[in-house]
């Protein structure tokens, strides 16, 4: 028998679920989950796949391709646009739409960012904590509006000083500022630990 | 500081014992490579430990104990206690698990005696980061660094564990079942995977390397006579790309074919990469062959251009051959009579014209007479020609593109003449402008200065300018034409051009590595937080985070000749608009990213 072990985390230490919007004021939700001291898992999820929007579109496709059928009665075009409307959907749910964005934070190890898409890909990037500087909250003027976000800074570790890069957090869920300074908090708590 | 242990997956079951790894240094973390059993001897232990020390250059050691207690076997918790005294390590570990339940505990207890910390207490400060041993064994991390660059401490902890698991191989090599004085658990112990097939192969590489190499320097040795070293026969080979193609697969043949083998991971997968894409080359080739070798093919092909279709193979060529040159001269025979004319409704200069048409006409005239001449070889020359397409699909599309060059090379010729007639016209008229105008150029201070003619230097220039001007729309279509058709022609040679090069730098190699086993071209790692129990410090699993298929063609592409088009589309221009040459892709030779 391999020790194999559970996945789930119903037993962790705490965890707490909170209600947020997004930059755009869609609804989105933040779930903070402390595994120990130096651990903090927090996912932040994204509205889902609305079905309605899916159903206009599709409806909107189809009766401009009958239209299209009805001036030149070649059936091709109605095959093709359905082909064009699967292959749509799914390059959107595999490639598009993001289902939840976690960051979990592992004190004097590092920091991990994973995004999950509708599909279930998940796409996942480490960071280790001696190429980390810090973790801030930036403002960005985009259009007509200023946004918050939340970043992670890179240092070379040959260098400590200089920043060689930045890789903003939760790009497709964008939470306002109240649900990134919670975020904020916790880490910069475990990475005073660390220091 | 948490303390963070490395623990292979393996290891989750094996019986009580010592645990033997690696501290890494300046990272407070220490990885376990292998569980050595009861009983054994602490002296025998030491001596195995310090000759594999120097078989590896990794510094093992006695990391602590492993404790997982069976029926009878109480009285191990003291036991394994006092062994931290034959073992004196600064830090000495103590995991244990009991059956039953999920999570280790582990206490750490210090070179003073003293526990590091209480198990009871909830700051546990203690990570347990769990390892697929023969994952990160056989894995290699992104971007690839060179052993002994950096100093440990700015290395990446990550780096430096999978290293200290891929350098510990020979540590793998005894394992519990083998009848030895130590029994250790690591990752073989799940059972041990061979192949008949691969150790044949391996043994039987070494003596096909050597008598590839042999054959390797008969060639160069052939290829090193002072008559192919000559001026033109050196110029003709560097223009005709099955030359280049060659070369380039016999330096590729060299590098896959050496005895020595690879140091690094770099030179394998290059190796590899090379070496597969050699037989699928050579596949692709044998198909091709067997495509256009089959009668029916080359019947239907040749009915479409000759009205008499014969059934041998022979014929067959020869009147592809015959109708495809006398097709290509026929048509530039119909486009010159169709400029001599009124082509497109412009009004011609007759004289200009005629004389021009004439000269061209002429040398299309010599043209087919030698293909005439040439015709009885020819159709023998194309059928050995066709079957070099087993050296490779590469060398045939070459070859193509080599014969299509031979078979236009009266285009190019007048795509000179026309080009260079052109450009005399276009500097004649620049010039008598500027005499038009009153100007002169510089060539001691190259710029345009102002200047007095005579009268009579005046009068001749303005009258060449006049006659020059009005020549200039017959001279002007001639090369338009000519131009268009050297386009097309260099069009078509960049197409191949640009597929071999594609063919011989794609790593196909290391694209299937990651197809098929992922693991091995890591770019990262991805942890998992496992359920706990209370009281237990913290369970991480980690997993390999497979290398993305941008970043695996990046890294392993073959670096090639590619032709790359030389100058900026603005360039091209202003040089077709002068009337210069253009010979618009330039040959790299083996430059490396």
């Amino acid at each position: 028998m391999r020790g194999c072990f559970l996945l789930l985390t119903p037993l962790v230490i705490s965890m707490a679920e909170e209600e947020f919007t997004d930059i755009n004021g869609n609804s989105i939700s933040l779930d903070c989950q402390t595994h120990s001291d130096f651990c903090r898992e927090f996912t932040v999820t994204s509205p889902k796949l609305s079905l309605r929007k899916v159903m206009v579109y599709t409806c909107f496709v189809w009766l401009f391709a009958y239209a299209v059928f009805f001036f030149t009665e070649n059936t091709a075009v109605l095959s093709s646009a359905i082909i064009l409307t699967l292959a749509g959907m799914m390059i959107h749910i595999h490639f598009v739409k993001v289902d939840h964005e976690t960051l979990l934070i592992i004190g004097s190890l590092g920091v991990q960012l994973s995004s999950s898409y509708a599909s279930g890909r998940e796409s996942t990037i480490f960071i280790e904590m001696n190429k980390l500087k810090d973790i801030v909250i930036n403002e960005a003027v985009y259009m007509h509006s200023i946004i918050y976000y939340l970043c992670i800074l890179i240092k070379d570790p040959a260098d400590p000083e200089t920043v060689t890069s930045v890789v903003p957090l939760f790009q497709s869920s964008n939470p306002r500022l109240n649900c990134l300074v919670q975020v904020y908090r916790s880490c910069q708590e475990i990475l005073a630990q660390s220091r | 500081m948490v303390l963070k242990i490395f623990f292979p997956q393996c290891c989750n079951t094996a019986d009580s014992g010592l645990l033997v790894g690696r501290w890494i240094p300046g990272h407070n973390s220490a990885v376990v490579l292998a569980v050595i059993h009861y009983p054994f001897i602490p002296g025998q232990v030491k001596k195995y430990l310090s000759e594999l020390q120097s078989q590896t250059q990794v510094d093992l050691t006695v990391l602590g104990s492993w404790s997982m207690p069976k029926e009878g076997q109480e009285g191990m918790d003291s036991f394994l206690k006092d062994l931290s005294t034959i073992f004196p390590q600064e830090c000495w570990l103590q995991l244990s698990r009991e059956i039953g339940k999920r999570g280790f505990t582990c206490q750490v207890v210090q070179n003073n005696g003293r526990l590091l910390q209480e198990q009871k207490n909830g700051d546990d400060k203690i990570v347990l980061i769990h390892y697929d041993q023969r994952k990160v064994m056989l894995s290699q991390l992104h971007p690839v660094q060179d052993v002994g660059q950096k100093s440990d401490v700015e290395a990446s902890e990550l780096g430096l564990v999978f290293q200290t698991v891929a350098q510990s191989q020979p540590l793998f090599l005894l394992d519990k079942y083998d009848d030895g004085p130590l029994k250790l658990s690591h990752w073989q112990s799940e059972g041990r995977e061979a192949s008949i097939i691969a150790e044949l192969l391996k043994q039987a590489s070494v003596p096909v390397c050597i008598f590839l190499t042999w054959l390797l320097s008969l060639w160069h040795w052939l290829c090193s006579f002072r008559i192919l070293h000559l001026r033109p026969v050196l110029f003709i080979s560097s223009k005709l790309s099955t030359c280049v193609q060659s070369g380039y697969r016999a330096v590729h043949f060299k590098t896959v074919f050496s005895p020595k083998k690879a140091a690094t991971h770099m030179e394998f997968m290059r190796k590899a990469n090379i070496f597969v894409s050699f037989l699928v080359d050579i596949a692709l080739g044998l198909l091709l062959i067997s495509w256009l070798y089959r009668e029916n093919r080359i019947s239907k092909l040749a009915d479409t251009l000759v009205p008499v279709a014969d059934v041998s193979m022979t014929h067959i060529t020869s009147h592809l051959w015959k109708s495809l040159e006398s097709r290509v001269a026929k048509e530039l025979q119909e486009l010159l009579e169709w400029l001599m004319g009124a082509p497109a409704g412009l009004k011609m200069n007759r004289a200009l014209d005629q004389v021009l048409g004439r000269f061209f006409l002429y040398h299309i005239h010599l043209w087919i007479s030698y293909i005439h001449l040439m015709s009885p070889f020819i159709e023998r020359i194309l059928w050995y020609v066709g079957l070099s397409g087993c050296l490779g699909l590469t060398f045939a599309l070459s070859i193509l593109s080599d014969i299509v060059a031979l078979l236009t090379f009266h285009i190019y010729c007048f795509y000179v003449y026309g080009a260079r007639l052109y450009c005399l016209k276009i500097y004649g008229l620049s010039s008598l402008w500027r005499l038009f105008r009153g100007k002169k150029w510089n060539v001691l201070r190259q710029r345009v200065d102002s200047c007095s003619y005579d009268l009579d230097q005046l009068f001749i220039g303005t009258l060449l300018f006049t006659i020059l001007l009005f020549l200039l729309p017959t001279t002007a279509l001639y090369y338009l034409v000519f131009t268009l058709l050297r386009l097309v022609m260099v069009l078509f040679q960049g197409v191949i051009h640009l597929s071999v090069d594609f063919i011989n730098s794609l790593p196909l190699f290391a694209i299937g590595l990651r197809i098929c086993r992922p693991y091995r071209l890591a770019e990262g790692v991805k942890f998992k937080v496992l359920c706990q129990e209370p009281g237990t410090p913290l369970h991480l699993m980690m997993e390999i985070n497979p290398l993305k298929c941008s970043s695996v063609l990046q890294c392993y592409r073959t670096p090639t000749y590619s032709c790359y088009p030389k100058d900026s589309w603005a360039a091209l221009c202003k040089k077709l608009f002068v009337g210069e040459l253009i010979y618009p892709w330039k040959q790299k030779t083996a430059k490396t990213d």
